[in-house]
């Protein structure tokens, strides 16, 4: 059974050209999977409006 | 130039060549007979530029100037993804093999020829500098120096090779989330990744803007000074690189621990290293009497790293993932196009996120000169292997070989990599310092080198 992830990778390779083929799906599935979880460990902690990035980034 | 002249530093070879008991040309040539001999074995070059590291030896032989010249007839490779006139800058991939020959060296190449290094050769990277392992399905794996059927660790693998296998004795790579320290930990070298913004990338292949670093490998930390001294300076073709006055560290390098506050992290780069790992970096922060502490929100810096890498490199690649998606390593292929579709909403809050972490980090400064950290969490992995266990939890290789250098390099500060000769396999430490104070990192460890504390190991080639 396809699920939200798989419907959202064949949606989203459509609507921005992306190339697709069966055999590659799993592995980007799995590297989604990763990026998002990730990327959701990094956007819920709570940061306040004013964090704003830095335009041109000085260390 | 005897075989055992080959192991010898790049300053060595520099004062040889200055005080004329060896000219340059020798040293380039038995230069080139060793990686004749060894670089079959190893694969750490993809090029070798014998016509013209020959002339350009010649010339610094024939220069009124050359006692003036700090590294004179040193011969260098540099990864390639640095441009090097007359070659296609092939990033390690199939598909910019098609590119024309660059028209003009790196900025970086220029500079150290400037001060009489030679360019003997391209060396091996993983593909499109994605990559911890050294692996590269076009060019075939550059192979660790101590133990030829393990990685050399990536992506800057075949710098790490070339200068742990004694074919030279200076490389420059590039640091995206520890593509400088992970070699240099796995093949048994010094490495140093300079703070973001401090060397320039001009004229070299691009792959995550935001946090993209070049540096060098050697096996002295003053082959490190002397090579990062002759590349400093401001450049506005790169448009990350800072106006930042030219700080030269050699003569720094003695100045020893005097005064120096040194602390070791725990938490997060405590969870997952390995018996060795931890050893390690228990041994060299006993040594200098280092104090614990915890750097804030190490893993989720981690993960905003990952997530600014996949999509930035996802935009730099993203015709090439549209026209040609067959010619790229498909491992890398379907991590970019994984991250082509992630939300941009997430990645502008990874870069909020840097800023805040970049502030807290910088507080620890306040009270500590460098902090301590693991380079890799084990030896080296054996080629080919996909899993190691960590803590218990079984995770893929090529992503997690660099879980303690991305909390690093994501908020760009310097590092000098130095490696402990551990039998059979070296390890490495992390040694971190405020931005723009390289020259603390490397006198640390200067003064762990006089003590034999790190040394880079000679291998059994």
């Amino acid at each position: 059974m396809p699920d939200k992830l798989d419907e959202f990778i064949t949606t989203a390779s459509a609507a921005l050209d992306l190339p697709l083929e069966q055999t590659w799906r799993p592995a980007i599935k799995a590297n989604l999977e990763v990026t998002l979880k990730l990327a959701n460990l990094v956007a819920e902690f709570p940061l306040p409006d004013e964090a704003e990035p830095a335009p041109v980034y000085k260390a | 130039m005897s075989e055992g002249f080959t192991w010898s530093t790049g300053s060595e070879i520099a004062q040889a060549v200055a005080a004329g008991k060896v000219s340059a040309l020798a040293v380039t040539e038995a230069a080139l007979k060793v990686i004749e001999v060894r670089n079959p074995v190893l694969n750490a070059f993809t090029s070798v530029t014998a016509e013209r590291a020959r002339r350009r030896a010649k010339a610094i032989d024939a220069s009124p100037d050359k006692k003036k010249l700090p590294l004179a007839g040193v011969p260098f490779a540099v990864k390639n993804l640095f441009d090097v006139e007359g070659i296609a800058t092939v990033a390690g991939s199939r598909i910019n093999r098609a590119h024309a020959p660059a028209k003009r060296d790196a900025e970086l190449i220029e500079r150290l020829e400037k001060a009489g290094a030679v360019l003997i050769g391209a060396t091996n990277m993983g593909e499109y500098a994605y990559d911890f392992t050294g692996e590269n399905m076009h060019d075939g794996p550059s192979r660790n120096p101590h133990d030829v059927t393990r990685m050399s660790g990536g992506s800057s693998g075949g710098s790490g090779s070339a200068v742990g296998g004694g074919m030279v004795p200076l490389a420059l790579g590039s640091d995206t989330n520890g593509s400088i320290r992970v070699p240099s930990s796995l093949c048994g070298i010094f490495g140093l990744k300079p703070t973001y913004g401090r060397l320039t990338r001009a004229r070299t292949f691009p792959f995550v803007a935001s946090l993209d670093h070049l540096g060098p490998f050697a096996r002295s930390v003053r082959d490190l000074a002397l090579s990062y001294d002759a590349m400093q300076g401001f450049d506005a073709d790169d448009a990350a690189c800072v106006d930042q006055p030219v700080a030269p560290v050699s003569p720094l390098l003695e100045r020893g621990l005097d005064g120096l506050r040194i602390a070791v992290a725990g938490g997060y780069f405590r969870k997952g290293a390995s018996l060795e790992a931890l050893t390690t970096l228990d041994g060299i922060a006993k040594t200098l009497n280092a104090r614990e502490i915890e750097i804030p929100e190490s893993a989720r810096a981690r993960a905003a790293a990952y997530v600014i890498t996949c999509t930035e490199g996802a935009a730099l690649h993203l015709n090439r993932l549209r026209r040609q998606p067959n010619d790229f390593d498909p491992a890398v292929r379907d991590r970019l196009l994984a991250a082509a579709m992630v939300p941009a909403t997430l990645v502008v809050k990874a870069q909020n996120f840097r800023r805040w972490y970049r502030a807290r980090v910088l507080e620890l400064f306040k009270d500590c000169d460098a902090i301590l950290a693991p380079s890799t969490p084990v030896t080296a992995p054996k080629i080919g292997q996909h899993s190691f266990t960590l803590d218990g939890v079984e995770m893929p290789v090529r992503a997690n070989l660099g879980l303690y250098t991305q909390p690093i390099s994501f908020i760009g500060l310097p590092v000098a990599a130095v490696p402990v000769p551990l039998d059979p396999l070296p390890i490495g430490v992390q040694i971190i310092a405020a931005p723009w104070r390289e020259d603390i990192s490397l006198r640390i460890a200067y003064a762990l080198e006089k003590m034999g504390a790190v040394k880079a190991p000679r291998p059994k080639l």
